[in-house]
């Protein structure tokens, strides 16, 4: 796969973590790979949106990729979840159903980005980019304020 | 069966393959399937529940299976991999996606189930009121089968168009 330069945590130059959640083990896979092009790690992995809720908990990711239609709890619901509880989550959500309803839905509910599969490595790459921007943004305004 | 329904898995069929496996995909063709359908290699149903209803079996030969899944996974896999099964699942998952997501966005509304591995020799035969298709992709890895059997429900639509009034 294409390397990236790679995406930091501005507050620590750390690499991004990642929580991926698709009920998809190949589609996981490929995200995987994906993340590891983008100088990322991958904290957790979820297959439906209730264990996408405890990993979140357990591991505090950067970012999580989110799949939509999944069994026992879908994408939207679980991002919602999530969000609630962590306003500062930054959810992206990865689907192939990218109808408008369902984008609205989504970023209604908190998510902050929407990648229709099948993903293109570039294209995520500059949504992951366009995500974490706001992390810089907020340690660019402390370091000005200081 | 109405061709605005099935355009769009043809659309979509054609580019999601086309991206994966990087080469030219064509349609060999086109039939209506009258008797229950015989799996021909890696298969994976979904179903769908709204103002249109049915299942889609993808289908695909072992071989081109194999090669789709070693070349979305980058690495080499063997046909008895279950990751060739999960890369069927995914890829399916993928283009019916792309296909509602087209006509959800010209106003039909229903809902795309997690795709299942379809590991039964047959599939359902189609009924008077759910019409089968049969599409038959080529590629150079070998042939890709979707057998779309759908039933409008043209009755939900229009009470939704009134509600909506």
């Amino acid at each position: 796969m294409e390397k990236f330069a790679p995406v930091k945590r501005s507050g620590d130059g750390q690499p991004v973590r990642y929580l991926i959640v698709d009920d998809s083990v190949f589609a996981r896979k490929n995200l995987a790979q994906m993340v590891e092009a983008f100088g990322g790690q991958v904290a957790g992995e979820a297959a439906d949106g209730v264990t996408a809720i405890s990993e979140y908990e357990r591991v505090t990711p950067d970012i999580v990729l989110m799949d939509i239609t999944m069994p026992q709890m879908e994408g939207i619901e679980a991002a919602e979840r999530i969000v609630r509880d962590h306003p500062g989550a930054r959810i992206v959500m990865v689907s192939s159903v990218g109808y408008q309803e369902n984008i609205v839905a989504a970023l209604q509910r908190g998510a902050r980005h929407f990648v229709q599969k099948p993903v293109k490595a570039e294209v995520l790459y500059e949504v992951v980019k366009y995500v974490m921007r706001d992390e810089q943004g907020a340690a660019q305004s402390v370091g000005a304020g200081a | 069966m109405r061709m605005e329904l099935i355009q769009p898995f043809i659309n979509s069929a054609d580019a999601v393959l086309a991206q994966g496996l990087d080469s030219r995909v064509s349609i060999e063709n086109l039939t209506m399937e009258e008797e229950a359908y015989r799996r021909k290699g890696v298969a994976a149903e979904v179903f769908l529940t709204g103002d249109i209803e049915g299942r889609i079996i993808f289908d695909v030969d072992q071989k081109a299976a194999t090669c789709f899944a070693s070349r979305l996974a980058g690495t080499e896999l063997s046909v008895t991999d279950e990751l060739v099964r999960e890369a069927v699942c995914e890829v399916a998952n993928q283009i019916i996606g792309n296909a509602v997501t087209v006509l959800n966005d010209q106003g039909f509304h229903f809902r795309v189930h997690p795709p299942t591995e379809h590991t039964s020799e047959q599939g359902s035969k189609s009924s008077e009121d759910t019409e089968a298709l049969v599409l038959c992709f080529s590629t150079e890895s070998g042939n890709v089968f979707m057998n779309v059997a759908l039933r409008y429900h043209r009755r939900r639509s229009l009470d939704r168009a009134v509600a909506a009034t």
